[in-house]
């Protein structure tokens, strides 16, 4: 169904390579190696003299705003192979408006991808990126440390086409200093050829018949939003308590086994060879794994299920701010949200792009474009977002005190 | 006279000045850090508003919250070097003494593999050892794993997993030394009527022992300190205090106690290494 499967080939490329296609890429994991190279400079700088809170930078928009430097996640933008299109969004963008864009796909991981810039933003100085993607709660630290610049909402008219359901999160009531790139939900993937029925609901995970075969996820508002629905806990509105029990229960079943690992993305890997049945997991992973194998399904739990984004932002001290807002007001157009939504396959966060798509799909003649605006996973409908929810804003201390005990339940 | 008097002064400067530069590389980049990981370890508050207040409950966490975490260190690190050097030594003397003229190729076939990156070897041992995978269908075949048996996001493929991360690194060491054995020596081992047993207890092994200390030094150190393979092929049962240090540092943003954990993690290798560094000695190793 997605076009960017490509056929068969050996067990081995297939596992690389949808590990590789995915966007939690399996870097992450490597959180490794890399956590090593940059921990070991990063934690001399951090603890070089004081740290202010709340910066003056001194080089936002001195740049000639004829380059952007934009850092994202690996494979969440499109490219000409195994898409629909000629160009890439951002060839079209750079013929439009003139500016170049440096596109590094250097954010594996938001802890990580923190770390590495900590130590110059902390000493208010910029790090030579001009807009980054990052995850709702590391958006919400770095608005809160001062280390983002404020959108001016003049360059970006068209951010009224954002959806009504991302318009006034916790972390930026008003949009101020994020637009939404992507969503996605988080729930259940599961396999019912090996659990031998449907699953219903998020407690099913916990089923002893399973012992030994889930996975949960590493990312603490996943598995903790996920195990507090359960418990019919509301994660918008969780409080320490509500945590410490979620955080009880998940231990006990990591401690008698029951939940093999906690994962990043390589879930994927485990739940594609059997090595789990069912795993915490995020919609547009599935929908890829589905291509290679039909039998998987994402469960959308009578509980309800996680809601999240990732959000562009423009970090302190950006040189060419400017240019990063031509860019926001760039994607924000239908027709480019549509485009790169047909490769990525998340949730699209952009008003009217589902109508774009079907549009561009008839324009190019393609069946499989005007099929993919159908799914339900990339377009959900609005049965399926009334039950989603979004993790609470925490605040520094609450974020350590959850943080802690997620790490003592998940054995870290 | 007062010429010698310069020569010998300035010799006297000279072994120092060509000292200079290693050395000042050692306190820019290992004294000063290390100093600087002690200050951190002793901070309290939260991110980014640490302060220096001499929290010494850092440390203690280690024997409170961590102490599983460090035995599973030890005992994988050590297990592993140790598994490790019953694999290397005899693949090492068979390369150098029943190499031949295949000596080469077979040193270029033992490192082959390690041209591919860490990660994607580590990754690949998820495929081989997999639920459903070979291995744990022939061991179940033989009896040898229950029904429900597995190896992945076990002990046993943690370790299995640092022991062949590691193992060029015990293996080339030793091949090094015995390379350098003199051959006549175990010749008149046994021209003396020395079992070819005895004389590789006698003289072989004694002359080989460098290449042991050097490459379980390599694979030790490291080994302990490994956290990929514990993520990897493990579960949470399995974690060690690197794991715990990656997530204090990465995820927690508590960085002091990530700092004493690893100042820590460091004292207890040196505190192994001392009795076995004297033991074996290693005025061999420099020569």
């Amino acid at each position: 169904m997605t076009p960017r499967r490509r056929g068969s080939r050996d067990a081995l490329v297939g596992h690389l390579a949808r590990s590789a296609v995915t966007r939690r890429e399996f870097l992450r994991r490597m959180g490794g190696a890399g956590a090593m190279l940059v921990a070991g400079p990063t934690l001399l700088a951090a603890c070089g003299g004081e740290q202010a809170a709340g910066c003056e930078f001194t080089t936002t928009n001195i740049g000639d705003n004829r380059t952007l430097n934009f850092a994202n996640w690996p494979f969440y933008i499109d490219v000409v192979e195994d898409g629909f299109f000629e160009t890439t969004s951002i060839q079209d963008f750079e013929s439009e408006t003139g500016i170049d864009v440096n596109y590094l796909e250097e954010v594996n991981d938001n802890d990580q991808w923190f770390a590495k810039v900590q130590a110059q933003l902390s000493q208010c100085q910029d790090i030579e990126r001009d807009l980054t993607v990052l995850t709702d709660w590391m958006a919400a630290r770095f608005i809160r440390l001062g280390w983002a610049e404020q959108i001016d909402k003049s360059n970006v008219p068209n951010w009224v086409n954002l959806v009504d359901s991302l318009k006034s999160p916790g972390f930026d009531p008003n949009r101020d200093y994020t637009l939404p790139w992507q969503s996605g939900m988080t729930a259940i993937g599961y396999n019912p050829q090996l659990t031998g029925r449907e699953l219903t609901s998020i407690n099913d995970i916990f089923d002893p018949a399973f012992a030994g075969r889930v996975t949960m996820l590493t990312e603490m508002r996943d598995t903790m939003g996920l195990v507090m629905l359960g418990m019919g806990i509301d994660p918008s509105e969780a409080t320490v308590d509500d945590a410490r029990a979620a955080a009880q229960k998940i231990k006990e079943h990591r401690e008698n086994g029951h939940i093999r690992r906690f994962t990043g993305n390589d879930y994927t890997e485990d739940l594609a060879s059997g090595n789990v049945v069912a795993a915490f997991a995020w919609s547009g992973d599935v929908i890829q794994l589905q291509a290679d194998n039909p039998d998987l399904r994402f469960l959308i739990p009578e509980e309800g299920l996680m809601l999240w984004s990732d959000n562009m932002l423009i970090p302190g001290g950006a040189r060419n701010k400017t240019a990063a807002e031509t860019w926001m007001n760039y994607v924000y157009q239908p027709r480019v949200a549509a485009k790169i939504e047909s490769w990525v396959n998340f949730i699209c966060p952009v008003k009217g792009a589902r109508e774009a798509m079907i549009e561009l799909g008839e324009e190019i003649g393609d069946e499989e474009l005007i099929a993919l605006a159908d799914d339900p996973l990339i377009f959900p409908d609005d049965e399926t977002l009334a039950k989603t929810h979004i993790f609470k804003n925490l605040d520094e201390e609450e974020e350590r005190e959850f943080n802690e005990l997620f790490q003592d339940a998940i054995g870290a | 006279m007062t010429t010698t008097a310069a020569v010998t002064g300035r010799r006297r400067w000279v072994p120092y000045l060509l000292m200079a530069p290693g050395g000042l590389w050692l306190l820019i980049f290992y004294f000063v850090p290390i100093a600087r990981l002690v200050e951190v370890s002793l901070q309290s508050g939260i991110f980014p508003r640490y302060r220096f207040t001499w929290e010494v409950g850092n440390y203690l966490r280690l024997f409170t919250d961590f102490l599983p975490h460090l035995q599973r260190s030890l005992l994988y690190g050590l297990g592993a070097t140790l598994i490790g050097l019953l694999i290397a030594y005899p693949l090492a003397y068979g390369i150098a003494f029943r190499g031949g003229r295949y000596k080469n190729l077979l040193l270029v076939l033992l490192l082959m593999p390690f041209l591919m990156p860490f990660l994607l070897r580590t990754l690949s041992w998820r495929i081989i050892l997999a639920d459903n995978g070979p291995v744990v269908e022939a061991l179940r075949t033989v009896g040898l794993l229950g029904a429900d048996g597995r190896l992945l996001a076990t002990g046993v493929a943690v370790v299995a997993g640092i022991t062949y991360n590691f193992l060029p690194f015990t293996t080339l060491p030793i091949y090094v030394s015995l390379e350098k054995i003199d051959r006549s020596l175990i010749e008149a081992a046994n021209d003396l009527y020395a079992s070819p047993v005895v004389a590789f207890w006698k003289v072989t092994f004694p002359l080989s022992m460098p290449g042991v200390v050097a490459g379980s030094l390599l694979t030790g150190i490291p080994a302990i300190g490994d956290y990929v393979n514990a993520e990897l092929l493990g579960t949470p049962e399995q974690y060690m205090l690197g794991n715990v240090i990656q997530s204090r540092f990465l995820r927690v943003l508590d960085y002091p106690s990530a700092a004493a954990l690893s100042f820590s993690l460091m004292l207890a290798i040196l505190l192994i290494l001392i009795p076995y560094i004297r033991a074996t000695g290693t005025e061999d190793l420099v020569a």
